[in-house]
């Protein structure tokens, strides 16, 4: 066999939580920059949240860790200061889609040439697992403990949100197996070769674990994202121009 | 040859920020700002940089703090509420050691107030205005000419200390015409600072822009931190002294406000009255140095577009409460010389 | 001939790795870490060295050298 390395920007393992879905994404961007060449001249945006991590020891990559839900203007900001530059949001749900979506929206409308690659895992990790917008019908969350009110609170599909402005590419993957992980990668490479193309806006909804929050072992959560998350999130290319 | 030519103050600040080598510049309307926003609208294009009509003031300060973390001279403007939403922004600026500069071309009022002519913002300007242990420095120019000279010593002092510098206009500057004598175009280079993220060679260390405390300093943060601020404070305080040493009542203006009060001053010498003025160019650091040129004053009176006075507690500590402090305000317009010279003439009593 | 690596320091005992094996190579192995997890152990005779659980793991633990 073929040997299989990390790609040398991983520096070592994060101080995510057992099973958490972020360690997958991070490796998958650090392995899709090292293929299109571009690592070089790579700009992390991290959200104060989890994904941040990311900054501590993990991936060799120059970083800037943005306010909570501010990641996609900053992004913005860094690659209209240098436009040949390879930036990208690595964010959460709530993050882009709850306090950020003002901005999600608006870049998308400007569809503004940069890789936004959104960790969904239907909760807010880094505060403790409260209720996201992305959190499931009757999930139960340390702010919805009764499981949610879908009723009162709704469950927001990033497509429907953005998927009729100008974004280039908006798909979802999930990191649930060998397959799906590779098809996720793909989206991902998608992501930033549009970038690199200048064809503008992109968008990686992940569908990823939160076992710590969720209280449920890893493989269990695993399944929970494959089974439930995937009936309200599916997978697939939405918008692919 | 420097040019001269006859420009609106908010004009003249964004001619002047290019000038100075500003390439980026994000910003959303508000009245008494928006020809900043207007103007730069076509001229950013012109001089090859980056213009974007954010969706917000908080898009719009944290696209800059994107660029100023890739090592752009970046800046954004705003007026009162929308200066409000970009105290996040800031915060995070300084926090996290970054250059930039902020123009907050200053309106009346908290809440709505409104859009006339005022300093209302004086005390979100001057203790910082978001959250946590931080203070910036504020520059207040008084004419369309210092407007433009501000605009490049503010870029000059927040490289300086990395940090994020304000520039404190407001409609009375941002509105009128004045011959202008606009400065040579200064180039800036955006990897003259190596912490500014660009990307790393695999073999390089990443640069990772981050909470200052978290990057480079844990335990000796406190340190850090004080010095910082103390350096600021001994060495940019910045201030115009008019008639103040033999004055009884030393009037403190700065702005808009200065420019009446330093006619207030004249007036007064004609009818016998000894006034003298202090004008801070600097809000923070408050230019405590220029009270010890003060050597008869029995008492000072503040001139603000205001309702409560917002610099009369930074006299008060600047003569360490020795001294009355009056304060001659109005909401609606600049107060009048007789006015003033009434509340100030009041102080001696 | 290459080999399964194993970094077991990094290992924090979720058991994805076991979850996609095809050939059931991966097992918990009982040795505790310093982090406190039960880490992963590989039966090299039923490794094929297909790299699933390098591709799965997110704690980059796996390597194929």
């Amino acid at each position: 066999m073929a040997e299989v390395r990390l790609p040398k920007r991983i520096m070592n393992s994060g101080g995510w939580c057992q099973g958490c879905g972020h360690g997958v994404v991070v490796r998958l961007i650090a392995e899709v920059l090292d293929e299109l060449g571009v690592a070089d001249k790579a700009i992390a945006v991290e959200d104060v949240a989890c994904g941040s991590m990311s900054m501590s020891g993990v991936l060799n990559c120059d970083a800037i860790m943005a306010a909570h839900g501010r990641p996609i203007p900053v992004a913005n900001g860094a690659k209209g200061a240098r436009p040949d530059s390879i930036v990208y949001a690595h964010l959460g749900d709530g993050s882009a889609y709850s306090i950020g979506s003002a901005e999600l929206v608006h870049t998308a409308l400007r569809g503004d040439n940069m890789t936004v690659i959104v960790v969904n895992n239907t909760v807010y990790g880094m505060t403790g697992g409260q209720m996201a917008p992305t959190t499931l019908p009757a999930e139960k969350t340390a702010s919805s403990p009764k499981g949610k009110d879908a009723d009162r609170y709704g469950v927001l599909n990033v497509v429907d949100l953005i998927g009729k402005l100008n974004a280039t590419y908006i798909a979802r993957g999930e990191i649930y197996d060998v397959a799906s992980t590779a098809k996720t990668k793909a989206m991902i490479k998608k992501a930033f070769q549009n970038q690199i193309d200048n064809k503008g806006f992109s968008l990686v909804e992940v569908l990823a674990p939160c076992p710590t929050n969720l209280h449920m072992t890893p493989v269990q959560c695993k399944e929970f994202v494959h089974t439930e998350a995937t009936k309200f999130f599916p997978l697939g290319e939405f918008v692919d121009k | 040859m420097a040019e001269k030519v006859l420009m609106k103050g908010n004009e003249a600040l964004a001619e002047a920020a290019l000038r100075a080598g500003s390439r980026f510049y994000s910003g959303y309307p508000i009245t008494p700002q928006t020809e900043i926003l207007e103007y730069l609208s076509t001229r950013m294009a012109e001089v090859g940089g980056f213009f974007v009509q954010a969706e917000s003031e908080l898009c719009g300060i944290n696209m800059v703090f994107g660029a100023a973390a890739a090592g752009a001279r970046a800046f954004t403007t705003s007026s009162g509420p929308g200066y409000s939403l970009k105290q996040e922004g800031i915060s995070y600026l300084a926090a996290n050691d970054l250059p930039a500069v902020i123009i907050d071309v200053m309106r009346i009022g908290s809440g709505l107030g409104d859009i006339f002519m005022g300093q209302g913002d004086y005390w979100q300007l001057t203790r910082g205005g978001g959250h946590g242990d931080y203070r910036t420095i504020v520059l207040a120019p008084n004419s369309v000419q210092e407007n433009v000279e501000t605009v490049q010593l503010a870029f000059d002092l927040a490289e300086k200390y990395l940090h994020p510098v304000i520039i404190a206009s407001d409609a009375g500057i941002g509105q009128m015409m004045e011959p202008v004598e606009l400065p040579d175009f200064k180039d800036h280079d955006i990897n003259k600072f190596d912490w500014a993220v660009r990307g790393c060679k695999e073999d390089e260390p990443m640069r990772a822009c981050q909470n200052i405390y978290y990057a480079k300093h844990s335990t000796d943060y406190p340190e850090y931190l004080t010095k910082k601020y103390n350096d600021i404070e001994e060495n940019e305080q910045r201030w115009e002294s008019y008639q103040v040493e033999d004055a009884e009542v030393v009037l403190v203006a700065y702005g808009s406000s200065s420019r009446v009060a330093k006619d207030t001053v004249d007036t007064a010498r004609e009818q016998g009255f000894k006034l003298g003025l202090i004008r801070p160019i600097t809000l923070w650091p408050f230019p405590k140095k220029a009270f010890a040129e003060a050597k008869a004053a029995k008492a000072f009176c503040t001139v603000e577009v205001n309702i409560l006075g917002q610099m009369v507690d930074d006299v008060k500590l600047a003569t360490e409460g020795k001294f009355p402090v009056g304060f001659a305000g109005n909401f609606f317009a600049i107060p009048d010389p007789d006015e003033i010279i009434a509340t100030a003439k009041a102080l001696l009593k | 001939m290459s080999k399964l690596q194993i970094e077991k320091t990094r290992c924090k005992g979720c058991g994805y790795c076991i979850e996609v094996c095809p050939k059931k190579a991966l097992s918990f192995s009982g040795e505790i870490s310093d982090q406190g997890y039960d880490t992963v152990k590989v039966d090299d005779a039923l490794c094929i060295q297909c790299g699933a659980c390098y591709r799965v793991c997110p704690d980059y633990v796996f390597e194929i050298i």
